[in-house]
């Protein structure tokens, strides 16, 4: 989605994905100015799977397996994105997230925001992680050599949202 | 009224299933009554019910104890959400 215009639901689908497949951090990043001359920033960011000890504490994930609720996540990140886009002033969001079992090293998610000024990109590519992390329905299991078990949420999460204010999109 | 339940990750997991159709009796009339509804039936399920921190949504909206329940609704029970 590149546009100034009020957005258009068809544009609010596009910049949105949610997929198993990887993606090309640097042709998404390229895209989201290509062929533009009024933008000035691009802000990215890219997560990734940690090897961190499983709840064990004896060995590291060997797998962390992401489960969505296919129709509502991608209807909420586009609320989300629509919300990104009616508080700053911004000319471009692509938002990517990947479902399915992932190794430590692959990547999970995508926010790239292109914007005439840094601070707008800077502020809405961190507004819309932290409004995904506690909004879009998504759980993360972690599989160790010892067992499996479900990620649970973090506080530190709702305090990162929150500090955005009063939310439009409810969570 | 005829709704559809959904269960997502831990829930899912420790339910054994991931939908069904329900046939709910005529006192049902919220969110709330429907968590207290399913709470009844014991064991895992008592995780529904008050105190416990199981998020809702109707037709893919968060939702809370005092949303309407419609027929045909699609209604869905899961923990809070870890995504990201």
């Amino acid at each position: 989605m590149t546009s100034d215009a009020p957005l258009a639901a068809a544009s609010l689908e596009a910049c949105v994905s949610v997929q198993a497949a990887d993606f090309d951090p640097g042709a998404e990043t390229l895209a989201l100015s290509a062929g533009r001359r009024d933008v000035g920033a691009v802000a990215t960011f890219v997560g990734l799977v940690r090897a961190d000890k499983g709840a064990a504490e004896a060995s590291e994930i060997s797998v962390m397996t992401l489960e969505h609720y296919p129709g509502m996540t991608e209807r909420s990140l586009q609320a989300i994105v629509r919300e990104a886009w009616e508080r700053w002033s911004l000319q471009g969001v692509r938002v990517i997230h990947r479902f399915g079992p992932l190794v430590p090293g692959e990547r999970i998610v995508f926010v790239g925001v292109a914007s005439a000024h840094r601070g707008d990109a800077f502020a809405a590519c961190e507004f819309i992680m932290d409004y995904l992390k506690t909004r879009a329905p998504f759980w993360k299991r972690e599989d160790t050599p010892e067992g499996g078990r479900w990620v649970d949420a973090r506080e530190t999460d709702d305090a990162a949202a929150a500090r955005w204010g009063s939310p439009k999109v409810q969570g | 009224m005829s709704v559809k339940v959904l269960y997502f990750a831990s829930l899912r997991e420790s339910l054994g299933y991931s939908h069904e159709t329900l046939t709910l009796p005529p006192t049902i009339a919220t969110l709330g009554d429907l968590r207290a509804h399913l709470a009844r039936r014991g064991g895992v399920w008592e995780a529904l019910g008050d105190g416990h921190n199981v998020r809702a949504a109707i037709n893919q909206e968060m939702a809370g104890p005092d949303a309407l329940v419609q027929p045909r609704d699609e209604i869905a029970f899961f923990p809070p959400v870890t995504g990201g």
